[in-house]
């Protein structure tokens, strides 16, 4: 089983080296919506201080939205997802692998690129911290819940917008409690409640999202 | 016993026969009971001592809204049953609930609005309540636009039914989370235990219109099922049998 | 050099694959209906139709892909779907689609596969790819291969599965004549050493004992 996680990350991480260009670009999106912030808002310190938490959240939802719809649509089209089915077992565990290379090479660097993001909006100090841990943490739920989507909607064609209208109301919570987490400790609060809560819905989602997609891969293949 | 009844809601004619027989009573007890319920509540219960007569859309407002989130729930139940006993009728129940719900759940958002005009001054606030309405809508819309994006039907139930099961475990934590994000309103005037804030001549009237509404919406899902039902079977013999004036027209 | 070459598979006391009273439907229309027949060891099956006879449908459904709208699909005298990891870890499918990636090289395809399930050693990898006749192509990406050439990177899983029933849909695709006497002399090996074959193909196949199932007349001919 352990095994199958393994091999699955190892061809998913080696998939994703061999096409690096396409792996920027989530992160390019990431850092010129943030350029136009500014733009479209006021260039003042004091506003984009404000608006930063919530803004590199959404931003960060986005792009890992942009991301999902190839998750699983590329092995539907080249037959790699009829030999995965019938993988006698361990398919949880090749399709954990699978979403846990999606945070890897899209959740991960997000959240190392955050920072730049936290220079060109302003983000006070007390609040860099808090957005890392936030972000480590909440970008796994955003990949984990955001598979179910792609799984769901992978025998599609154009499947991108319908994927990001079922995704988005489950995005809800981790936004609230990751931008809460930001700026609770901009406020001077304790941030650890939020961040813990946000903890458990990616623990959560851990457990229980492969389960969904499995599922979700099942019925749709058929199709 | 238990698999005869499950047989008999597998089969749609005998669905199509029954309901003919419950809907005339069901649609004619939810006209008495709306009835009554608005010319209480409008015309007869007093008026608010701070809202005045606006207060009085909550006659309205209530019921949609506990029917959005139980029609929610109705959905994937409906769903749920139809994935793991593969019965067609529970996925003809899920798919007009989900219209319906959607329905309710924009009436309630809509009649929030009209209240919140005169009560905070504005037509929209972001409150906890009217902003897990507007995600519960999102989430309505998520499984009616899942549905539709697939040619065979097969698929598309299945798949709507995942993502209902799936909104179910979410639609607690999102309602959790949008409380705790900010709670502004004034607290929930109508529990199911503990004293209501709301004075009694004005509380029966509002008890009257949520079991109104509770049986309009049966009747109104039993209505849109049996459309359904109809166009899907069009091809069987006993729709054709119906359409030629024979047979289950006299339990219409 | 077949990697398997001495091995046999020990007899049967019932069908590989057995189909009973298997229909098959997709957007309310039938595709067909009532289809039964039974594999066993040594038997190879070759599944002929029209364009949209459903001989794919047919090898979905045999692969538990795609469930059967009526009817029950058996292994060995169970249900195909009682006890999936010992059906998975008998088959070995190779669908429309080759299932390769155009960014690993041959030899990484064979060596990540995605299920899991196959583990070959490189020299193994190495021998397979040499005898589907792609000796010197094993480290180049496979995005830079002839469909031809990807075909026949899926075609060496024949050579390192060990699995009995082969479901091979359209094998001879975009394949050469040399490329289809290969497959030919690989086929008369798996049936030798006991193994069942199901394939769809719209071109003759010559292969001893081989039975042919005609889905446009609807009945099994043999």
């Amino acid at each position: 089983m352990n095994s199958a996680l393994t091999r699955s990350l190892r061809r998913e991480l080696l998939l994703a080296a061999r096409r690096r260009g396409e792996l920027a670009n989530p992160l390019l999106f990431f850092v010129m919506v943030a350029a136009l912030v500014p733009l479209g808002i006021s260039p003042q310190a004091s506003v984009l201080a404000e608006l930063a938490p919530g803004m590199i959240w959404v931003m960060a939802l986005l792009a890992t939205l942009l991301s999902l719809e190839p998750l699983f649509a590329e092995d539907y089209r080249d037959g790699t997802l009829d030999q995965l089915l019938l993988a006698p077992a361990g398919m949880v565990f090749v399709i954990l692998g699978k979403m846990l290379a999606h945070w890897l090479v899209t959740g991960l660097p997000l959240t190392l690129i955050a920072p730049l993001l936290a220079v060109l909006l302003a983000l006070p100090a007390a609040g860099w911290l808090p957005l890392l841990l936030g972000l480590l943490v909440g970008t796994l739920a955003l990949s984990m819940i955001g598979a179910m989507g792609a799984a769901l909607t992978v025998s599609l064609q154009r499947s991108g917008v319908l994927l990001t209208l079922i995704v988005m109301p489950l995005y809800v919570p981790v936004i609230i409690f990751g931008s809460a987490v930001v700026q609770r400790a901009i406020e001077g609060f304790s941030w650890l409640a939020p961040l813990a809560l946000l903890g458990s819905i990616s623990l959560l989602a851990l457990a229980l999202c492969p389960l969904v997609v499995v599922g979700a891969l099942r019925l749709t293949a058929s199709d | 016993m238990a698999w005869q009844w499950f047989h008999q809601w597998g089969s749609p004619r005998w669905f199509y026969q029954r309901s003919g027989v419950w809907l005339p009573w069901l649609g004619g007890a939810a006209g008495l009971l709306l009835a009554i319920g608005l010319v209480w509540g409008l015309a007869l219960a007093p008026a608010d001592f701070k809202q005045g007569n606006s207060y009085r859309i909550i006659y309205l407002h209530v019921p949609a809204s506990f029917l959005a989130l139980a029609g929610y729930y109705l959905m994937a139940i409906a769903g749920a049953i139809g994935l793991v006993w593969k019965i067609k009728l529970a996925y003809t129940a899920m798919k007009c609930a989900a219209t319906i719900g959607a329905a309710l759940t924009f009436v309630a958002l809509f009649t929030g609005a009209v209240w919140g005009k005169p009560t905070w001054g504005t037509y929209w606030v972001w409150d906890a309540r009217i902003t897990s309405m507007l995600v519960l809508l999102f989430l309505y819309f998520g499984v009616i636009a899942l549905y539709q994006a697939f040619d065979r039907v097969d698929v598309a139930n299945k798949a709507a039914a995942l993502l209902a099961l799936v909104g179910t475990v979410n639609v607690p934590i999102i309602y959790k989370s949008v409380d705790w994000w900010y709670t502004l309103h004034q607290p929930a005037s109508l529990k199911l235990t503990g004293e209501s804030t709301l004075h009694a001549s004005m509380l029966q009237p509002l008890l009257v219109m949520v079991v109104g509404f509770y049986l309009f919406y049966a009747a109104a899902l039993l209505l849109s099922m049996r459309a359904e039902v109809i166009a899907r079977e069009s091809g069987g013999g006993w729709v054709k049998a119906l359409a030629a004036g024979q047979g289950g027209g006299q339990q219409l | 050099m077949h990697p398997l070459a001495a091995h046999s598979f020990p007899p049967l006391d019932s069908a590989l694959l057995a189909f009973d009273a298997v229909s098959c439907e997709r957007g309310g229309r039938s595709i067909f209906s009532l289809l039964s027949f039974e594999l066993f060891g040594a038997a190879a099956l070759q599944v002929q139709g029209d364009n949209g006879a459903g001989k794919t449908s047919l090898l979905r459904i045999a692969a538990g892909l795609l469930a059967p709208s009526g009817g029950r699909v058996l292994s060995r005298g169970e249900p195909v779907d009682s006890d999936r990891y010992r059906f998975g870890s008998e088959l070995l499918y190779l669908g429309h689609h080759a299932a390769i990636k155009a960014n690993l090289t041959a030899v990484e395809n064979l060596q990540y596969t995605i299920d899991g399930r196959h583990r070959f050693e490189l020299a193994a990898i190495f021998a397979a790819l040499a005898a589907v006749g792609l000796a010197g192509y094993e480290d180049l990406p496979c995005r830079t291969f002839s469909a031809g050439q990807r075909r026949r990177v899926a075609l060496a899983l024949l050579l390192l599965s060990d699995a009995r029933l082969w479901l091979l849909d359209e094998p001879f695709t975009a394949i050469d004549r040399g490329g289809v006497a290969m497959i030919e002399q690989l086929m008369a090996g798996h049936l030798g050493r006991g193994g069942a074959i199901v394939l769809t193909s719209h071109q003759p196949v010559s292969l001893a004992g081989l039975r042919t199932l005609n889905l446009t007349s609807g009945a099994d001919d043999e």
